[in-house]
């Protein structure tokens, strides 16, 4: 399946706002992550979390079609 | 209790007064501003950026953690978005409690979590020209200074 994964910050300025990548129709945050990754190439990008529909989720947890993904860079609020 | 992420200049008192309470023994406030000096370099602004919807889901838990924690819902939050000044408020955390040392502890919670868990980013500008995002995670070992 295709799954559309939004980018913030550095990761956003390489690699736009959002990518949409292949994973396979049971796919983990792990693939997501991945596959995302080999986008970015050999650029230097700050180790991001992934966030399920709004929440942190760990690399085992499932990623479904329609789910909204992204990557969230190191954070610096506050 | 109100947590909020606007694009607009903060107002401190408005947030004290919104919780403060006369079964309140303190109030405390605390505005985050842009600093001058960072990692040694001049900085002239900074731009606030976030994933908007998913801050402001996890800016909520945050003080419903606080008030379950530390026993009071007299919780305002506001972070500001934008493009940012030197000295200019980007959060305002104001707590109300019965007691002194909870509403506290309450704030210093909140300040804290908000900084490792809410989907914020800044990018810094410097005074020679120079922007980049901040990572509070790179230390000494990752690359990216200018």
């Amino acid at each position: 399946m295709e799954i559309s994964v939004l980018l913030f910050a550095s990761w956003s300025d390489a690699l736009g706002p959002s990518v949409t990548v292949r994973v396979p129709a049971v796919a983990t945050v792990r693939d997501v992550m991945e596959a995302v990754l080999a986008r970015a190439g050999g650029r230097a990008l700050p180790k991001p979390l992934v966030a399920v529909n709004h929440r942190y989720a760990k690399p085992e947890s499932p990623v479904r079609a329609g789910d909204e993904v992204a990557l969230i860079p190191p954070v610096a609020g506050g | 209790m109100r947590t909020a992420i606007v694009d607009h200049p903060l107002d401190p008192a408005a947030l004290l007064a919104e919780v403060a309470s006369t079964e309140s023994g303190a109030s405390t406030l605390f505005v985050g501003t842009v600093r001058r000096v960072n990692e040694g370099k001049l900085v002239s602004g900074i731009d606030y950026s976030a994933y908007g919807p998913m801050a402001e889901s996890e800016l909520a838990t945050i003080a419903n953690e606080a008030a379950s924690r530390f026993g009071t819902t007299r919780i305002a939050v506001e972070h500001r978005l934008g493009t940012l000044a030197l000295g200019e408020a980007s959060i305002i955390i104001a707590v109300s409690h019965e007691r002194r040392a909870a509403a506290m502890d309450a704030q210093r919670f909140l300040i804290e979590e908000i900084k490792k868990r809410v989907p914020v980013w800044k990018r810094e500008h410097y005074a020679d020209g120079s922007r980049e995002w901040v990572d509070p995670t790179a230390g000494v070992v990752a690359g990216g200074a200018a």
